[in-house]
């Protein structure tokens, strides 16, 4: 509800556009870097737009990095599945059902979020260890949903305590029972909680660092983030395919913020803790 | 996802056997809460096999001797509290803590000074505010990976575009990450630069259940734009300030990414926090030490529950009034 724009403005949307420009500033420059010749990624002072741009940056992400943005896109999608399967039911008991200890329940999954991502990794990677997870693909989607599982069952609780009452009665006059409801009423009207969750879940999957470099850094399928860390460390003098590869490994976000920017918002107000 | 027919599927209520299937009514309290229980039942698994079992892992980790061997075996020598004395005498204790506690207060009081002004500056709304507002979530959105390799290069000192900036106004080269001096404050303005939207966002929402009015009866009684923030805004802003507050704490405390891609941790610990220590004792390094690491962990969480609990008051608080 902002107030109306009265004429005098002009100077504010310039002062706006002005504050955007700094803070898009370093996300600009990783475009002009990728784009950049290697031969005047050192020129001094640097260029400030790629003027003879080169596509050899991104000839070389294509070359070497789409087995890993494939694993990315496999382990985001499997951390959605997974955290969509357990939080959507988890909600619809705390939230419709009285589930019994369910203050309890609200006060762990908030101190889940707090619990610092390297100390997860240990305890997982001790486990790995053990199970031979470790390298597996499977074994990091696991991980990374743990990221993002508290926060979807809050969201879904916060969501689903808003469903009236007397719709989940009607179901259950017309003899369904509570499988059934939540599937043929509670998750269809809750899909913009779902959008939000699966949308929060993929983002923080795609971008996982900790747990990829710590549960998958010897598998043969790792991750685009530590294809870029590892990009970086064996190779820095071509930063312009690993400003490339940043530059590709960011068209989730850019794309979810333009698709979906009205349930990125809600999310974050939400209360989302960025892992 | 809308199948009518599959009962056993995902989230099913297997510990309830067939309770949930029966035609609920109206004033059954019991066969609800086994339905409940049922709903939630992957949920409480999940929380088992993946929360606790780890944490309690991790704890046993820090009271034992590990080696990279008895890890493997799993016949560490119980050695109680040994890990955690020779965590809080070593020479990076010190260090950490300090790092810790600037950067994180640091990032923290610019994250949110930057994204308040912000927050204020959009609530006015003017043609393009709403698309602009918008964009300003992108570092927010970004993997952090991407973001330190960028802020990495930006701050590189010989090929850099932030030293080219300063050399044009006569600033001498600097060393931001390779330098004791520079290497935290470089770690600490990039993950400001982070933290600005999150606050922007949270505080633009908080200053939307601020009523207009207030600010009609301020501007009536002669307040100006500055006495209105202060004594209008700011005091009404004061729970959800606050909770953003409290939520960037948290959030700061276990910061890895930023600062390992960057800098990690040095040089010479110069940047080196308790997460980063942790780290890279157990993973930074071809020699995992993996006990005083989970020392460091428990640690951290043990800091991050006090603040936690902060927060779980001062919400029930908010909800109280």
């Amino acid at each position: 509800m902002s107030r109306t724009p009265s004429r005098r403005t002009g100077w504010k949307t310039a002062l706006g556009v002005f504050f955007t420009a700094v803070m898009l500033f370093p996300v600009y420059w990783m475009f002009n870097v990728s784009l950049t010749r290697t031969s005047d990624l050192r020129a001094d002072p640097p260029h400030w737009f790629p003027w003879a741009p080169t596509t050899e940056g991104y000839e070389a992400v294509l070359a070497q990095q789409l087995p890993a943005l494939g694993t990315s896109l496999l382990v985001g999608l499997g951390c959605v599945a997974l955290t969509v399967a357990i939080a959507a039911p988890a909600g619809y008991a705390i939230a419709q059902l009285r589930l019994p200890g369910r203050g309890t329940l609200n006060f762990l999954l908030l101190v889940a979020q707090m619990i610092p991502a390297v100390v997860m990794a240990m305890g997982f990677y001790a486990a790995y260890v053990r199970l031979g997870l470790l390298n597996t693909v499977g074994g990091l989607i696991v991980a990374d949903s743990t990221i993002a599982v508290p926060f979807g069952v809050l969201l879904y609780t916060a969501f689903m305590a808003g469903i009236p009452r007397e719709l989940l009665q009607a179901a259950r006059v017309d003899g369904a029972n509570a499988w059934r409801t939540f599937v043929s009423v509670v998750l269809p009207l809750s899909r913009n909680a779902t959008l939000t969750v699966s949308l929060f879940a993929f983002l923080w999957a795609w971008s996982d660092f900790i747990f990829a470099s710590t549960l998958d850094r010897n598998g043969d399928l790792v991750p685009i983030t530590l294809g870029i860390y590892q990009y970086i460390g064996n190779n820095t003098t071509q930063w312009n395919a690993i400003m490339a590869t940043a530059v590709v490994a960011s068209v989730p976000a850019a794309v979810l913020l333009v698709v979906a920017q009205r349930f990125v918002t809600a999310g974050v107000t939400a209360g989302a803790v960025k892992d | 996802m809308t199948t009518t027919e599959a009962p056993a599927a995902a989230g099913a209520p297997r510990v309830t056997g067939t309770a949930p299937r029966r035609p609920g009514r109206r004033g059954r309290p019991a066969a609800s809460r086994w339905a409940a229980v049922g709903f939630a039942a992957p949920l409480l698994v999940y929380l088992t096999l993946f929360y606790a079992y780890p944490l309690l892992r991790n704890v046993d980790l820090s009271l034992h001797a590990y080696t990279i061997r008895a890890f493997v075996q799993g016949n560490a020598e119980f050695v109680g509290f040994d890990k955690y004395v020779e965590v809080f005498t070593s020479s990076t204790f010190p260090t950490a803590l300090w790092n810790t506690a600037v950067f994180t207060v640091a990032s923290i009081v610019f994250q949110y000074a930057i994204g308040l002004a912000l927050a204020v500056f959009f609530r006015s709304g003017f043609r393009l505010s709403n698309l602009l507002r918008a964009m300003f979530l992108v570092p927010w959105l970004l993997p952090l990976i991407v973001s330190a390799s960028t802020w990495a290069w930006m701050l590189s000192s010989e090929n850099g575009i932030v030293n080219s900036v300063l050399g044009a106004f006569g600033v001498p080269q600097i060393n931001w990450l390779t330098s004791p001096d520079t290497a935290l404050l470089a770690v600490t303005v990039a993950n400001v630069w982070l933290g600005v939207p999150f606050n922007l966002v949270i505080l633009h929402s908080g200053l939307q259940s601020i009523p207009e009015d207030v600010y009609e009866a301020a501007s009536l009684d002669g307040a100006g734009p500055w006495r209105q923030f202060w004594s209008v805004t700011f005091p009404l802003l004061r729970p959800v300030s606050a909770i953003t507050l409290l939520l960037g704490l948290i959030y700061t405390l276990k910061v890895v990414d930023v600062i390992w891609v960057m800098t990690t941790g040095g040089p010479a610990d110069a940047s080196t926090t308790l997460a980063i220590w942790s780290y890279r004792e157990a993973f930074g390094t071809g020699q995992p030490d993996f006990s005083p690491a989970a020392a460091v962990g428990n640690l951290l969480i043990v800091i991050a529950l006090v603040f936690g609990f902060l927060h779980l008051r001062l919400q029930r608080r908010q909800e109280d009034s």
